[in-house]
């Protein structure tokens, strides 16, 4: 009687324990600290405002990302999703003369097919997530090549006929990309998401599947509409990080999505811990976010040159791994 | 490949010329795990030519003492005899030094199902019987392969994937790997439990060749009649001691059944005066791909009803098939008259049904979430405001309820379950279930795993439920249980109901008897 009565203690040293949990905030600080010590301008507020303008897409991209990491999928084609809507909000402009309000909704809409297409094959060929969406990566992104015909969008191009596209950017999407916008949608998307997940019981939901399928399923959960749900709103958030990407540099550049899956990837990883949560989370992967961002401006400033950037990138999305799945573990 | 396999088919042979019979013998086995005594002292001998039925109720050890003999432990006491001469037999290479083979129940995780059928078969000498060789000479395997399957008269192409044999033909697979090696003693793991009538009768006539030639046979199964028909001797077991030794012939079925339950518990099932309504649950013609088959049953407001069984009766599946958490399962269920559409444990639950799931690790709980979490898993919408807001205030109040009425020991709702007790967690995966005021609730081997007090606390709740006028059906191997709490049992046998039995009017034994297949007629 007495053996059921006892209570297993936590296992763990304390050392580890605290800095999983505040592990990547002290990283952080160690690192505003380093950078302000070693250059002039690093903690000058336009340098705080660029660092938060250059992280808002992958922090846009990764929340939607960590939405299918919490009911434990893994969304590998939001980089192409993203180079998707990129390409065809910015076509719908200067190809089609489309209004703002018409070319994002549009844009959107094939977003949330992209996510339904993603859905229906993972949900009903029961094929692992990260490798179902390894391909339709594939798919997704030679789909935006095949549209923009290998080439980038830009006001005034010249078309396959010879003529000079007649559309026109309109002024007011070129804000959305610009200072204070994009940081004020990044902080909104990372609230809304944070609330969803933590308040709604949609979100418990979530996590729940990503917890334990079988119990969720048993518990009465319809885990395949919240599987859906999922991917819809990972889709759904790829695709604004790719409308904000086109507003801020006014082209769509080919495969201008591609290049944020990794880093994207890499903030929600490290989010996991974040506070030691110990799952994939919005605020935490705003962190993660906020880590890289700060990683690759100081390096820059620093003289580091951007093409070895990836190295470091990698090896914090390395380390970020290896802390999640020794946890698991202890 | 040097021809390993075939100078053992020639040992083989030798051994059956010599008619000298092997003789085994296991003495004072003990073994202990952590807060259980698995054997106690039990002694065990058979020889080579004769089958030998090992026999017991769920638990009683029959399994262990024959990892014992195959190596499986080395922390064991006692001694293992061959011949009078002291065998140590301390790992599985041991044992198979000694020519102790055994085929497990699970054939599927000594095969590699992605090779073919003579590699499995030769995979033994493949591994150990190469020595310095790199290049695998696939005739000879292939070849090799082939004489062992047609001396157990086993057609089986030798090139055909594993992956793609019936359970039946893999079972054969396994044993002839056995007897590619020097097989002395083959020990079949309750072997025909998954197996169809003829399946079952082609591999009687293997054994019979094999005890033919010299092998002694152990055979462990749940199914009397079975054991009648192809054993010599039989040895029964009880809570981890031996209780008798005998032929069989010498026993009679209803003898065995009384051997293998032995005395009563008594004293720790609940008071019940519930007072029992009219029919609230109604299952027609339940069918699952084999496991369940056509099983009709109904319960009653207020009604605890059993489902008794031996482990691979089908009852899980059918607590499963109910609970529409089985897509390929098919029949009619009715709630109050009403046909119920149960696709889904979503429309199952909506529908007013619980299962407590039997695997409550996998199946029932979130073992990184909170306490509070848990409970709240199967009603999380009478927490939440408007919708979908989730109200931390009304979900700590549910929480606090459950833990003060099940006792769940914790050290608080916001700690992890991974933390709880086994018998804890299983309270939370049950408290789970009592805040969504279901009218039926299925409960899975509820106390399976789950130490003494902490059942007395799950009966009791289980009682109170059925109090409520809840309908209970209560599926469980442990006949003392069965006995203990229900109203009403049905009795499964090979995914069907083979008796229907009033728990006022009925004994362990007739429940056994039924279990285990029924009288031979």
């Amino acid at each position: 009687m007495n053996k059921a009565n006892t209570i297993r203690p936590s296992r763990g040293g304390g050392t580890f324990q605290f800095f999983y949990k505040y592990g990547t905030l002290i990283t952080i600080l160690l690192l505003i600290i380093f950078f302000g010590a070693m250059t002039d301008s690093f903690l000058n507020y336009t340098n705080i405002i660029s660092i938060l303008r250059s992280i808002s897409i992958v922090t846009i991209i990764a929340i939607g990302l960590t939405v299918s990491l919490a009911v434990g999928g893994f969304d590998l084609s939001v980089g192409s999703t993203a180079s998707v809507a990129n390409a065809l909000v910015m076509s719908l402009f200067v190809w089609h003369g489309q209004s703002i309000g018409v070319s994002l909704a549009i844009t959107i809409f094939f977003c949330l097919i992209v996510g339904l297409v993603n859905a229906f094959l993972v949900i009903n060929f029961k094929i692992q997530d990260m490798l179902m969406t390894l391909a339709t990566m594939f798919i997704f992104q030679g789909l935006a090549l095949t549209y923009t015909r290998g080439a980038t969008i830009s006001q005034n191009m010249i078309m396959p006929n010879g003529d000079f596209a007649t559309g026109v950017i309109p002024k007011a999407f070129g804000n959305l990309g610009k200072v204070p916008w994009i940081i004020i949608i990044m902080i909104v998307v990372v609230l809304l998401v944070h609330i969803f997940l933590t308040y709604t019981k949609h979100g418990r939901y979530m996590y729940m599947i990503g917890g334990n399928v079988e119990a969720a399923k048993l518990s009465g959960i319809a885990v395949s509409k919240y599987r859906l749900l999922a991917y819809l709103i990972s889709a759904l958030f790829a695709g604004i990080g790719g409308i904000i990407l086109a507003s801020r540099v006014m082209t769509a550049e080919v495969n201008a999505g591609g290049s944020y899956l990794m880093d994207a990837v890499a903030a929600a990883f490290i989010g996991y811990s974040v506070l030691g949560a110990g799952k994939p989370n919005a605020f935490g992967t705003f962190v993660g976010a906020v880590l890289i961002g700060i990683l690759s401006n100081g390096l820059v400033m620093m003289s580091i040159p951007y093409y070895s950037m990836d190295i470091v990138k990698g090896s914090v999305l390395a380390l970020a791994l290896a802390i999640t799945y020794y946890k698991r573990k202890h | 490949m040097d021809g390993g396999a075939q100078s053992c088919l020639e040992r083989e042979v030798r051994l059956l010329a010599d008619h000298n019979r092997t003789r085994l013998e296991m003495k004072g086995i003990s073994i202990a795990f952590p807060g259980v005594q698995a054997l106690t002292e039990v002694d065990f001998h058979t020889e080579s030519g004769r089958s030998h039925a090992l026999i017991g109720a769920n638990g009683a050890g029959k399994s262990t003492l024959m990892k014992v003999l195959s190596g499986a432990y080395n922390h064991y006491t006692g001694e293992i005899l061959l011949d009078g001469q002291l065998a140590n037999i301390r790992s599985p290479k041991d044992a198979k030094g000694y020519g102790i083979q055994v085929v497990y129940q699970e054939v599927d995780t000594a095969l590699i199902p992605n090779l073919s059928v003579g590699e499995n078969i030769m995979m033994e000498h493949t591994v150990h019987g190469m020595r310095g060789k790199h290049m695998v000479n696939w005739r000879q395997l292939h070849r090799s392969a082939q004489a062992v399957l047609d001396r157990l008269r086993v057609k089986v192409p030798t090139k055909k994937l594993v992956q793609e044999l019936t359970l039946a033909e893999k079972q054969m697979v396994l044993i002839a790997r056995s007897v590619s090696m020097e097989c002395k003693f083959l020990v079949l793991d309750e072997p025909t439990a998954p197996l169809s009538i003829s399946e079952t009768e082609a591999l009687f006539s293997l054994v019979r060749l094999l005890k033919s030639e010299g092998v002694g046979i152990i055979f462990i199964s749940h199914r009397l009649p079975e054991l009648y028909e192809i054993c010599d001797d039989i040895t029964i077991m009880r809570d981890g001691r031996l209780v008798t030794r005998d032929e069989i012939a010498k026993l009679e079925q209803q003898d065995i059944v009384e051997h293998m339950l032995g005395a009563k518990l008594d004293g720790q099932f609940p008071e019940r005066w519930s007072r029992i309504g009219e029919v609230a649950f109604e299952a027609r013609e339940i069918y699952d791909s084999g496991k369940v088959n056509g099983v009709s049953l109904s319960v009653r407001k207020g009604e605890i009803v059993g489902l008794a069984g031996l482990v691979g009766a089908g009852k899980t599946e059918l607590c499963r098939a109910l609970f529409g958490a089985s897509e390929t399962a098919r029949g009619d269920l009715f709630l109050h008259g009403a046909k119920l559409n149960v696709r889904s444990p979503h429309q199952a639950v909506r529908s007013g049904l619980a299962l407590v799931p039997e695997e409550r690790r996998r199946e029932g709980i979130f073992v990184e979430e909170s306490v509070v979490v848990n409970v709240t898993a199967a009603s999380l919408s009478k927490y939440a405001n408007g919708a979908s807001w989730v109200s931390s205030r009304k979900e700590r109040i549910a929480a606090q309820e459950i833990i003060h009425s099940l006792g769940v020991k914790t050290p608080g709702q916001q700690a992890k379950v991974r933390n709880l007790s086994g018998g804890n967690q299983q309270k939370i995966a049950i408290g789970k279930w009592l805040l969504t005021d279901a009218d039926v609730y299925i409960f899975d081997e509820p106390t399976k795993g789950v130490d003494v007090g902490a059942k007395r606390d799950i009966y009791n709740l289980i009682a109170e439920l059925a109090g409520k006028g809840k309908s209970i059906l209560y599926a469980s191997s442990e006949i003392a249980e069965i006995m203990g709490i229900t109203d009403r049992i049905y009795v499964m046998y090979d995914g069907a109901i083979l008796k229907e039995l009033d728990t006022a009017r009925t004994n362990e034994e007739e429940i056994m008897l039924h279990s285990t297949g029924g009288l031979i007629i």
